[in-house]
């Protein structure tokens, strides 16, 4: 085991799958002399080679693109793109050729790509620096998308990504890069693509989130008297329903946070699943904290924008009261 | 880094040094095209084709004289006008037909349709439908076949890539940011415009600079180039056999202009009135087919008799692969959730029939 951070796992992850396959590539703007915008690939380069890590130029939909082809042609591509707003040059070929090759040829042809892309906010960069587009490839067919809160699953999560025969995006918190340590095993180890991760058991409502928002989700269960289930979903298609739903039939509450903005949000979907399956189980309506439905603020405003532990406190004892303060009480 | 491109020479003759049995051969791959293409039609008036249908008629030298000019397993990809390059390659017109059906015997199953042809045992790459997106695709090709021939093949193998691109492509981000990466990473590739002469209704003078000499887009990326006529078959493998062989050789991109003609409009709900009846039959004198028969019933060991059998075996053969087509079932309700991902999650359950989302 060694103490790593988020960033040193991602970096572990990438060198041993390398190791092991030779199929495997990375290829982006500064990933190999600079070591990538984060110093996520930093020592890459010197170790595989300017044929395995592969500078481009700034040309995103070029090097999403030429993933592609390479991924056609039968090599496992990890692309870098700097941030997540400039996914938006590359939407084109991630949803029109990545998420639909498979489909076009029946099988034919797979894109077996890992998009690795720095996300969210915290880090008091501008927007298109600071963005949380997840539900916008969550909603394109073809793609899995999936996102770490911790080191552990970092690493054990970009394993299975690159593994996986089909393009997934693996959406990297930028937020939590270098904020804490975890033991992780040296040894290669793999998290199921799809499968939440329970953070934190309770009983009184259940608390969902993904990304940097856990650790704030963490801190306000910290400052609560009350039993709070927390489950990170780390990926966000597939979704796990399964465990969302166990848990808040047990619960009876829920609350969602995310940074992304609140309209037609991941939260939206998971609200409606909830509904779906535990309409009967719900003793409060399902609360939502996040992001505001306007464009990333700048830094100053940052922190009013990003749903940190004390909206999300709110919420909890918000849901928590519900039905105590009306006089229709949980067991009615 | 590259120095300044220098224009490789087309060889002369290259083509009329081939055996009489070769040429026959590509006579025969540009009349199935031509056969292909007008059957589509009739069906398409027929309404048994769905959405959009582009015919690559008046184009055949370039697909069948460029494939002529590669190995076959260098990688090919083109754009939506793919029915022709699919053709040349060697698929079966009866997947090919089915594929415009709609048909599950279809080259992707019924479920790409005319835009989207692929074959992979030919290493046709496809059939895409976004304008020129297919051509960083085509460098990542290029780059997995460098990586493969002298990372893990230390050299013994070599491939070249060509991906066509139609004239309007010209005018895309991607194709610029796909020649700057062919050009940087040193990839063998070439990029081979084949400009009829319209993106859809714009003529190419109202919607591309320099339409005079499209090779000069090469200069600025460093890539070698040449103008190719490509209603010539012959003059098309000459021009093109020196340019694939230095690419191999050399592992340097090049951009070609294939100088062609649509004989029919865009897609065929275009009424054409951008141009007119005289430009369409000045061009259809110069047809590729009649072109390569005349050549080989006076140059060559071939004559009347031996044409006409040939385009009676072709029409023989296409009208086959519509009855085979027209035979092949359409793809069950169940196919609407396979091939969206390996493996089987949610509402991706294999076999089983279509359901509301992840019950």
């Amino acid at each position: 085991m060694a103490n790593l951070t988020l960033v040193q796992a991602i970096n572990l992850a990438l060198i041993q799958e390398m190791e092991k396959d030779d199929s495997v590539i990375i290829l982006g703007q500064d990933v190999g002399v600079n070591g990538g915008v984060f110093r996520v690939t930093e020592g890459l380069f010197k170790r595989f080679g300017p044929e395995r890590v592969v500078d481009t130029p700034l040309a995103e939909s070029g090097i999403i693109g030429t993933s592609i082809g390479l991924a056609m042609a039968g090599l496992r591509p990890v692309p870098e793109i700097q941030f997540e707003g400039f996914l938006a040059p590359a939407y084109d070929q991630l949803c029109t050729h990545a998420a639909r090759m498979r489909t076009r040829t029946r099988s034919m042809f797979t894109v077996p790509i890992t998009c690795r892309v720095p996300v969210g906010g915290g880090i008091h960069a501008p927007e298109l620096h600071s963005d949380s587009p997840e539900a916008i490839y969550a909603h394109q067919p073809g793609l899995k998308v999936v996102m770490p809160a911790s080191p552990y699953d970092a690493k054990g999560l970009l394993i299975s990504a690159i593994r996986d025969p089909d393009p997934v995006i693996f959406f990297e918190p930028k937020r939590l890069y270098r904020a804490f340590r975890e033991e992780v095993p040296e040894d290669e180890y793999t998290v199921e693509i799809g499968k939440a991760r329970i953070v934190v058991e309770g009983n009184d409502v259940t608390l969902i989130s993904w990304g940097a928002p856990v650790v704030q989700c963490m801190n306000a269960i910290d400052s609560s008297h009350h039993s709070i289930e927390l489950i990170d979903l780390r990926s966000i298609c597939p979704l796990d329903t399964e465990t969302i739903v166990e848990s808040v039939r047990k619960t009876g509450r829920a609350v969602i946070v995310h940074e992304a903005p609140r309209n037609c949000g991941l939260g939206a979907e998971i609200a409606s699943r909830i509904m779906e399956h535990c309409f009967l189980y719900l003793e409060a309506p399902i609360q939502r904290v996040t992001g505001f439905d306007t464009v990333m603020p700048y830094y100053k405003l940052e922190q009013e924008y990003l749903p940190e532990a004390h909206r999300i406190s709110a919420a909890l004892e918000e849901v928590i009261a519900y039905g105590t303060a009306t006089g229709l009480g949980s067991a009615g | 880094m590259s120095t300044m491109a220098t224009p490789p020479a087309a060889e002369q003759n290259l083509a009329a040094k081939l055996p009489d049995e070769t040429l026959r051969e590509w006579l025969s791959d540009m009349l199935l095209i031509r056969e292909f293409e007008v059957r589509s039609m009739q069906a398409y008036q027929n309404k048994k084709i769905g959405g959009f249908l582009h015919i690559y008629i008046g184009q055949e030298a370039v697909a069948v004289g460029a494939v002529a000019a590669l190995n076959d397993d260098d990688p090919v990809i083109t754009a939506y006008r793919d029915h022709g390059l699919a053709l040349a390659r060697g698929t079966d017109p009866k997947h090919c037909m089915a594929e415009l059906l709609g048909r599950i015997g279809g080259c992707s199953k019924g479920k790409g349709g005319s835009m989207h042809f692929f074959d992979k045992a030919r290493s046709m790459y496809g059939g895409h439908g976004i304008v020129g997106a297919q051509c960083p695709l085509g460098v990542g090709l290029a780059f997995a076949t460098r990586y493969q021939d002298e990372v893990i093949e230390e050299g013994r193998s070599r491939h070249v890539t060509v991906c066509f691109l139609g004239d309007g492509a010209l005018n895309q981000g991607a194709f610029h940011e796909a020649m700057n990466l062919a050009g940087i990473l040193d990839l063998p590739m070439i990029f081979a415009c084949e400009n009829n002469g319209y993106a859809m209704g714009t003529a190419i003078d109202r919607g591309t600079t320099r339409a005079d000499d499209l090779a000069v887009k090469a200069v600025a990326y460093g890539l070698e180039r040449a103008t190719i006529n490509g209603m010539d078959v012959q003059k098309v493998y000459d021009g093109m056999k020196p340019i694939v062989e230095q690419c191999r050789r050399a592992s340097r991109p090049a951009f070609v202009e294939l100088r062609t003609y649509r004989y029919k409009g865009h897609s065929m709900s275009d009424p054409r009135k951008y141009r007119t009846k005289e430009e369409e039959q000045y061009y259809e004198e110069e047809d590729p087919i009649d072109r390569l028969a005349n050549y080989l019933m006076t140059q060559r060991s071939f004559d009347g008799e031996a044409y006409e059998a040939l385009v009676k075996k072709t029409r023989t053969r296409v009208r086959e692969a519509i009855k085979w087509a027209e035979a092949s079932p359409a793809p069950d309700l169940d196919e609407l959730y396979t091939d969206v991902y390996v493996d089987t999650w949610g509402p991706y359950l294999g076999t089983s029939p279509p359901k509301m989302n992840d019950k």
